[in-house]
Parts: C-alpha cells; structure tokens; sequence
C-alpha cells in the first residue's frame, strides 16, 4: 500500500464521515467547507508528482486483492493520469466551493450531494489510476452508479429521475460492453495489466487474434456511451437536470471525458490499425457536427451547453482517431507529424474543462440570480451582472476559438491536424480524406454561433425579467472565486502555452504514446502567430461567416423545423424503452400467477430435469448394498411410521390434522438422528420442528378453510408426475451418493478440532471456527429474510389500515 | 389471537418457560465440547418465548420482553462481523478464532475461546431474526 492508493480511498473514507459533519455543524458551517480541503490535498499532494512525471518517469505500485485471482489494485501514475487526476482534484475543488454558495444549507439535503460527489471523486481518480482492467471496470462503473445518484439529486422531480434513468442505462449498457471487451483483451494477451498488454510480445498476440475487431468494438461502445459519442449522446442534455456544480464538474469537466482517457489509454494496443482510425475519428466528427449543429437551437442555457460539450468531445474523440494513424508509421518522422494530433488532443481537453466549467458556472450564477436558464426570457443582463458578463465572454470566446484565449490555439491545432489526417496516403485517405477539414469547418462555425448565441442572447438586448419580486444583481464573491480562477487559467494558457506544454502536456502525450516517446521527443512549439497558414485562413472563414450566420439567424433558422421529430433520438428511445417495458410486463405476467402452487410447480420441475437430466446423461446412477449395516427393528418401526405419517398429510381432510402429521415426520426425522448418533443435528431438527409447528399454527388462524382440490385430469396429472419424479430423483441420488466417491473424504481435518479449535465438538468447531465465514453468511441471509417478512406483513397491514380508513 | 383461558395451560408454562430457558442457556454454552451452540441454543430460547405467546397474549409478552427484535438480529450479525475485523485487526486473516487456557480464580482452569463471542452473535441473530417473523406473523388480524 502506497501514499497514492490512501489518496485515492480517501474520498471514500471521508465520505463516511460528511454525515455526521452535517448532522453536528451544519446549523453553523456550510458542510462543503469540510469536504473542500479533500481535493485541495489532493491536488497539492499531485502536484508534487509533476517534477518527476514531467522529467520522463512512470510510477507503478500494487496493492494486493485477489491474488490468488491475479486482481491487484494496481496504480500506474504516468503524465496521462496524473493531468487527469490534476483535473480531477483541481476542478473538484473549485467545483466544490462554488456548490458552497450554489446550495443553500438550510434547505438542500447536502449530506446527500457531498457523499455522492466524494464517491464520484475516488471512483475517477481511481479509475484513471488503475491498471488492472478489472479494477478500472468497478470504477468506472462506480461514477456511473454515482453520477445516476447526482442527476436524481432533486429525486422528486419527474425529469431528474427521468434523466438518471437514461444516463444509468446507456452508460451501463456501454460499461457492460466494455467489460466484455476487456475481457477477450485479457484471454488475448494472458494478462490483465494493461501495461503488461503493451509489451511488443502481448501486441503482437492480441494484433493477430481474431479477436481483435470485437474487442475493439465492446471496448469502443464503452467509451462511447461514457463521453456522450453519438448516437448515445442523448443522455448528456437529461443529465442537466442534476444541480449546476455537479454538471460542470461530472458532465463537462471529468466523467464524460472517462472515454477518452480509455481511448487515449488503449490506442497504443488498438491504434495503427484503419479500423480504429476511421471509427474513432468518424464517430468523432459526427458526434462533432451533430453537437453543434443542435446546440445552435437550444433555448435552455443548460441544454445549449450540454450539446456544446457533446461537440467539443467528438472533437477531441476525432483527434485522438486522427494521432492514432502516428503507430502506423512506426518510429519515422512522418509518425511524428501524425501525433501532433494526439498532443492536441490533450490540450483541446484541458482547455475544454478550463472554459466549459467556467461557462457552467456562470450559468449557474445566472439561474441563480434571475431565477431562470430560458434564453428566450433572459437578456440585458450586462450592466447588472458585469462580472459574470465578462466570464462568460473569455469562457464563451475561448469555445468559439478565438484569440487570446487558450481554446484559439487547440482548434488551430485541430485544423492542423484534420488537414493532415487528409492528407495521409493510408486508410483510403486519398479518396475520403477531404471530408475530415471539411467537416471539422463546418461544424466550428455553428461552435461560433452558439458560442455568440451564449454570450450576447443572455447579456445584450432589452431587459425581460421574469423575476420581479427580487431585485437582479451580481453574485456574491464566493460564487464568482471559482469561474474567476478558470478564466484567468483560460488567459494564462494563451500567453504561456509552452511552460504549460512541457510540464503537463508533453509528459501526457507520452502517456498516450509510449513507445513513440522513446524514440525520440515531440518537438512542438506553441505560438498566437503561425504566418498566413491554412488553418488561419480557416479561422477567418468560420469567424467570417459565423458572424453572418449569428446576425441573420431568424432567416435560416426555420430550417430546423423540417427535420422529422419522429426521427429523433430521443423518440426511438423513449418508443423503445415503453415497448421493452410493455413486453417484460407480458412476459412477467405469464409466469407470475401469484399461486404459490404455480412456484413449486416450476421449481420442483426445474429440479427433475436438471438433476434428472445429469443423472441421465453421466450415468450417475449406483446401487451398492454389500456395505451396508443390518436395519435393526427401531429403524423398520421408524420408517413405517414415517411413510404413515406422510400419507396422513395426503388423505387427512382437516388442515389441522395436516399440520401435526408434518410435525410428527419431522419428530421422526430427528429419532433418526439419535439412532446415527447425531446429537447435534438431532437437537437441531427437534426445536426446529417445534418452531415451525408453532408457527404453523399461528398462520393457521388465517388460512382459508381446507377444500378438495376439484382440479381437471390434466392439472391433476401435471402434479402426479412431477410429484413422483422428485420423489424418484431424491431418492436415486440419495442411494447413489452412498455408491459414487469423486473426491477423498475432508472429514479427516476436522478430526482435529481440539488441537486445532480447542473444541471437542467437532459440528460446533466447523460452524464457528473453520467455516465461519459460511456461518457469518448464513445469519446474515436468515437476517434478511426475517426483515423481508416483517417488511411484507407490516407493508399489508399499512395498506390495509389505509384502505379502511379510506372507506 | 383469542385470550387463551386455559389454566392448566398457564401453569405448566410458567414453570416450563424457565426449564426451557435454562436449558438454551446451558445448550448456548457447552456448544464447545458437546452438542449445542449458538444456533440451537438461540432457536430453543426462542421456543420458549414463543410458548409465551401461545399462553399468554402477544401484548402482555411484548410488554415483558421490551426490547425490538429487530435491532437483536441486526445486533447479533455486526457481533459476528465485528469478532472477524477483530482478527484482522491483529494481522491475522478474517474470521480467525483464538483460545487458550487461564486460571481463573472460581472456575479453575478455564478455556476462554474468541469463537464464544462468534457465537453469541450466531445465537443473537437466530433469536431476533425467529421472533422478528413469528411476531409479525402472529400480529397480524
């Protein structure tokens, strides 16, 4: 166990604790200011690693889990988790002070939203962290459990349980693809490190396998539904309904970009190949165009956003699609020129978070002060709210990629790198490669008007309140500390890109590509003024028209109208998820009677194929007499009086009489016990039975009048044969267990119980002592259940209580 | 339930209820060497109250018993777990048990074993989690 593993379970150790804290200080101190110094630590502790990262060292600890299971918590620390981990901490922190102000203590439930939000916070620094596949998989799906919890935060609105659904089931769906595909990697490669995945003998096993192409798909449906990929990107702008700091922090800044750390992670072993270059990089140019061609038509602020952040991550998705053709090249030159792609993608992604959060913040000001997010009731909020007015310009104009802010030099990069990608002589490219700039053109002029779209709708034009009874102003300094911290980083990166670059971007490009990076150093240098290049000019054409297009939007703006609502994502999944629902309710119903009968009837069936069946095709079945003892004269008596009393259970005609027949046979059953000299399991049996007669007699006040069962002959003959076919199967197994011995007997251990358990009883040492933990279990099953019947009768007796006093 | 009227019955349990008591104490405690335990132990303690009920109404055993069963069951299972974290905390794997000799002053010679404290939360359980259903069910007109 390491420092870096204690951090990354300190959030969730903490979390334990963030209810009391709220329960003793709340009606003095905001519950967040405890919680705030837990990512502050962390990032100060992070911090710490960037001399050794960026100087080219890797870190790799292992804590021990399941080792006979090769599971280990292992930690990998390299410049791509830890600028992950810096967002995650960093933007944590800021998220969390501003939920300070954002969530007022005396009417939300914080206790709730801190316990969550830690709990996302470890489950994404674990998951950047982990090396073992399988150890990534439970956190990752940790954020998406956690994530679901903070959309249903407000849990009694009908659309916060309506978008935690939707995001639940689309990110698990992908989770649960991508866990299988983590799986063929590990039967691909023997091996589950990823690091050990890397070495050029596991490549070279995984490259050739026919496995290969599925892996690569369930891997890539994981990271996909994760970061909001079209087509499931409908989850994102649901998610929304979850309060402001948790969608700047989970829904822009770190868990929608847990997909393409996986992609970034994984393209050493998947990337070079044409497949993965041309699904990554075209899922991300769609999802691109589609982002912000629906973004231009948002009303909520909100919603506008969430589109904006579903099209900055195809964005960054593509590059990292475009830098993965660099592998293909091997060590030249030409694979250099290739993986600029890869490094700006790192960058566009810390930009993105460094801008979107500020922006999300500065939305949440606005809904806070005026009460609303509608675009079409906001406006002229200049003069009132000058502060948040110029937050929302460096944030909204960094988006759009204009100069001097940070997002002007990732999208010159962007255009960079998609005209080489067309560029390359690989993949088709010659034929097809012209659509990559096209596209990326196009759909930076609707990132222009949307950018615009954000900034002047809210901030210029006529007053239109809809808030009268308060008077609009600026935020307390609290709320603004936050997105003012981002937008001077926004600045900051602009005019010191290159510091910037060496210390966090560099070390996390070769994160990405690690066999590159020993060959030799990424030489890039990052400046405001390249010349007259293409990508210039191409920032002139989007800046050109997208003004244009922003000043003339009410002309074009109707051509949204013609796109087909039934078309829309979100109708076939809404259409699907009824019908699913519909079906499952049938299909339930069937089976479901609600006859207890009806149960038996399946499960003793179930039994006799089962176990009939194995017995049948193993040839299991022994009969083997020449051992066995003489039946002396008790063990006779006490058989025929156990064969009486189940045939009294059959012919009585009183339920009473019923019940004392079972009670006597399992009497009998335990006489049987003190004939083998089972004292214990006599005993057991004995007050067992006295236990369930009771009990019995206590239902038995309840239970309906006994009646023969006037059934038809083919309901009676269904029982006959299934009746018959358990009592067969009992008893050949029985029988043949005596005859068929697979395994040397265990019993000799336990022989030693005084010495080893200092018992003489050899059950009780068992119980206790050498299969304790089966004990441990076993009460706590027999717990649960006790708690299930006393749910399910006091749950009846309420509704009944209810319904009479409707009456 | 209806009042139950019978004076005979009412006798006979009373004096049978602190037998039976008696005996799940002694079947709890000499589990170690010979047959007994926690679970039987906790099964025919729970007889014996469930004689209660049958004797007596529910109300006047609940008004003599004031404690929620629920909470004993609930009780009985962090005692077991708790006696494993024990062992964890002392290096050793989960759920190991210890015992030794010591001479204590009355008893002599006396084994003292940690799987004791495992089964009381055993027979905890099984007690709370037995009455938690019988009660409810017989509660329930």
């Amino acid at each position: 166990m390491s420092w870096i593993h204690v951090m990354v379970l300190t959030p969730f150790i903490f979390a334990t604790i963030v209810p009391y804290l709220y329960k003793k200080f709340n009606q003095k101190i905001h519950t967040g200011w405890f919680v705030f110094f837990i990512p502050v630590f962390i990032f100060a502790y992070l911090i710490t690693f960037i001399p050794e990262i960026s100087g080219g060292n890797t870190f790799m600890k292992i804590l021990p889990w399941l080792p006979s299971y090769n599971i280990d918590f292992a930690i990998y620390m390299d410049g791509l988790s830890l600028i992950f981990a810096l967002l995650i901490a960093g933007i944590g922190a800021l998220v969390v002070l501003y939920s300070i102000y954002y969530m007022s203590k005396d009417r939300e439930a914080l206790h709730n939203f801190y316990v969550y939000l830690l709990m996302f916070m470890g489950a994404m620094l674990g998951l950047v962290f982990s090396d073992n596949i399988f150890v990534l998989y439970v956190f990752w799906e940790m954020t998406s459990v956690s994530s679901f919890l903070l959309i249903a935060y407000w849990y009694e609105r009908e659309k916060s349980k309506y978008g935690a659904q939707k995001s639940m089931l689309i990110t698990v769906f992908g989770g649960l693809a991508m866990l299988a595909g983590l799986i063929m990697l590990a039967m691909m490669s023997d091996t589950y490190s990823i690091r050990e995945m890397l070495t050029s003998h596991n490549l070279e096993a995984i490259t050739s396998n026919t496995l290969f192409l599925p892996a690569m798909i369930l891997i890539l449906l994981g990271a996909f539904t994760k970061s909001a990929q079209f087509p499931f990107s409908i989850w994102l702008p649901d998610a929304m309904e979850a309060p402001t700091p948790i969608s700047a922090y989970l829904h822009s800044a770190t868990m929608v970009k847990a997909g393409i750390y996986l992609v970034a992670r994984l393209t050493p072993i998947f990337g070079g190949t044409g497949e993965w270059f041309w699904i990554v990089t075209g899922v991300g140019l769609v999802t691109l165009l589609y982002g912000s061609v629906n973004a231009v038509r948002q009303t909520d602020l909100k919603a506008l956003l969430a589109y904006s952040t579903i099209s900055q991550l195809g964005l960054i998705m593509s590059l990292l699609g475009m830098g993965s053709g660099a592998l293909y090249f091997g060590y030249g030159d030409e694979s250099f020129i290739y993986a600029t792609a890869i490094f700006a993608a790192i960058f566009h992604l810390v930009n993105h978070s460094t801008f979107k959060g500020c922006l999300f913040m500065v939305v949440g000001i606005i809904d806070h002060e005026t009460g609303t997010r509608d675009l079409r009731k906001l406006g002229g909020l200049m003069h009132l709210m000058p502060i948040s007015f110029t937050l929302m310009i460096i944030g909204g104009f960094s988006m759009a990629g204009l100069p001097p802010f940070n997002g002007f030099l990732s999208k010159e990069l962007f255009f960079t790198a998609t005209l080489q990608a067309a560029n390359m002589s690989i993949f088709n490219l010659a034929n097809l490669g012209f659509v990559i700039p096209v596209i990326a053109w196009v759909a930076s002029i609707f990132t222009f008007i949307y950018s615009m779209i954000l900034v002047f709708k809210t901030f210029r034009g006529k007053h239109r309140f809809v808030r009268v009874d308060k008077p609009v102003h600026e935020a307390p300094f609290g709320m603004l500390i936050s997105p003012l911290i981002l937008a001077i980083l926004v600045v900051a990166i602009f005019f010191f890109p290159n510091l910037f670059s060496k210390y966090f971007l560099l070390p996390a490009w070769e994160g990405v590509l690690p066999s590159l990076a020993q060959a030799g150093e990424l030489s890039i240098k990052l400046s405001p003024w390249h010349g007259w290049t293409p990508e210039l000019i191409m920032t002139l054409g989007v800046v050109g028209l997208g003004i244009l297009m922003y000043l003339y939007i009410r002309k074009w703006y109707r051509i949204y109208n013609y796109y087909p609502q039934a078309l829309t994502l979100n109708t076939i999944y809404n259409f699907s998820l009824e019908n699913m629902e519909v079906l499952s309710k049938k299909a339930t119903n069937k089976y479901m009677t609600g006859f207890i009968r009806d149960y038996l009837v399946y499960i003793f069936a179930f039994i006799v194929v089962i176990v009939g069946g194995v017995f049948w095709t193993f040839g299991g079945f022994t009969f083997d007499v020449s051992q066995d003892a003489d039946i002396n004269i008790y063990e006779a008596g006490l058989v025929i009086a156990m064969i009486i009393s189940a045939v009294t259970v059959l012919f009585s005609k009183s339920r009473l009489t019923s019940i004392l027949a079972i009670g006597a046979l399992g009497f009998l059953v335990s006489f049987f016990f003190v004939l083998f000299r089972a004292p214990d399991l006599a005993l057991t049996q004995l007050v067992v039975e006295t236990v369930t007669t009771v009990l019995f007699l206590l239902c038995f006040y309840h239970l309906p009048e006994l009646r023969k069962e006037i059934g038809k002959i083919p309901f009676k003959m269904t029982n006959a044969i299934i009746s018959i076919g358990v009592g067969v199967i009992i008893t050949v197994v029985a029988l043949s267990a005596k005859g068929t011995r697979l395994f040397d007997s265990i019993s000799s251990y336990y022989e030693n119980s005084y010495e080893l358990a200092g018992a003489k009883n050899i059950v009780n040492a068992i119980l206790v002592d050498f299969r304790g933990i089966d004990t441990m279990l076993e009460i706590l099953v027999l717990t649960m259940a006790g708690l299930g019947v006393y749910t399910l009768i006091k749950l009846r007796m309420a509704r009944r209580d209810k319904n009479e006093g409707a009456e | 339930m209806k009042e139950p009227n019978d004076v005979l019955i009412r006798s006979v349990s009373k004096v049978a209820v602190v037998i039976i008591f008696t005996f799940a104490i002694n079947l709890f405690i000499s589990g170690h060497h010979y047959p007994g335990g926690g679970f039987i132990g906790g099964l025919a303690f729970s007889s014996a109250v469930v004689l209660l009920f049958l004797t007596f109404n529910i109300e006047t055993v609940r008004k003599n018993f004031p404690v929620d069963f629920k909470v004993i069951a609930a009780l009985g299972v962090l005692i077991a777990v708790l006696t494993g974290v024990g062992a964890m905390l002392l290096g050793v794997p989960f759920l190991t048990q210890a015992f030794d000799y010591f001479n204590l002053p009355i008893f002599g010679k006396t084994e003292l074993a940690t799987a004791v404290l495992f089964d009381i939360g055993v027979a905890l359980a099984v007690i709370g989690t037995s009455l938690t259903i019988i009660m409810s069910i017989g509660d329930d007109r």
